[in-house]
């Protein structure tokens, strides 16, 4: 049997019920940052932005999932985020995407700063039908 | 996971020996708010150099610890932020503004101590 990888990467999904549970999704997440080869610099990037949309689902729809896989486009490698819950969903998507937008009183920091830790950000939501929030991060 | 809080002197040391959740920190914040006044302390060292992430909670609640304490009379002073974590709080936008930071510990103590070298000359200045 070949050898075709040092390492196999699996997909890893955490379900957020509490804020113990942001803590083990950024900690699961930074590991497969790290398996996959993500400077310490990126690990810590990533592990940011998986806390700050763990946390967007404990406190906007209380449960949900995060979801951490590897990503291969070609020659390029790099690693998935996806942050998705059932809550009550973003009714103005545009809006939340502004700097310094928040519904929570300010105690997210809110979707712009997690888009600037990652490479790309994705937002699907429907109001009454839950978030799904997709970042990507590319190695260099 | 509770953070221990050393008496030193004058100064509180709170040394952060692994990730916290939301709760954990709150829990910190009080319990450092109020040790304040139980122990008579001047100066508090928060030591979150064992933290490998500090997202928007943390140093939402390190503020707060910093601004709380200042309200009881003890300056706080956040040391050991790890070059990659300021880096993704940079990103994030999080400065911590108005709270004071060090190197480490050692730096800590050195901020804290002109700290109170300057309140005690205040002091006898305004004295008889």
């Amino acid at each position: 049997m070949a050898h075709e990888e040092a390492v196999l990467v699996q997909e890893e999904r955490i379900a957020i019920l509490s804020d113990s549970d942001v803590v083990k999704a950024r900690q699961v997440g930074r590991t497969l940052a790290a398996s996959l080869g993500f400077s310490q610099t990126d690990q810590a990037l990533i592990a940011t932005a998986i806390s700050e949309l763990a946390r967007n689902i404990v406190l906007y729809a209380r449960s949900g999932e995060v979801r951490v896989d590897a990503l291969r486009n070609g020659g390029r490698r790099g690693m998935l985020v996806i942050a998705r819950d059932d809550g009550p969903g973003i009714s103005d998507i545009e809006r939340a995407m502004e700097p310094g937008f928040s519904t929570s009183g300010g105690l997210g920091l809110g979707l712009p700063g997690v888009r600037r830790l990652m490479d790309d950000l994705k937002v699907e939501s429907k109001r009454g039908r839950g978030t799904t929030v997709t970042a990507r991060k590319w190695l260099r | 996971m509770e953070v221990p809080i050393l008496k030193q002197g004058a100064y509180l040391i709170a040394s952060i020996q692994s990730a916290l959740n939301d709760a954990d920190l709150r829990f910190l914040r009080d319990n450092l708010v109020e040790r304040v006044g139980k122990l008579r302390a001047r100066g508090v060292i928060v030591d979150v150099t064992a933290l490998d992430v500090m997202d928007s909670y943390a140093s939402r609640t390190l503020r707060d610890i910093a601004h709380m304490t200042r309200l009881r009379g003890a300056e706080t002073v956040i040391v050991g932020i790890q070059p990659e974590v300021a880096f993704a709080m940079v990103q994030l936008g999080l400065m911590l503004e108005g709270v004071a930071t060090a190197l480490d510990l050692e730096e800590g103590l050195e901020f804290l101590n002109s700290k109170t070298r300057d309140a005690a000359r205040e002091g006898s200045r305004r004295g008889p």
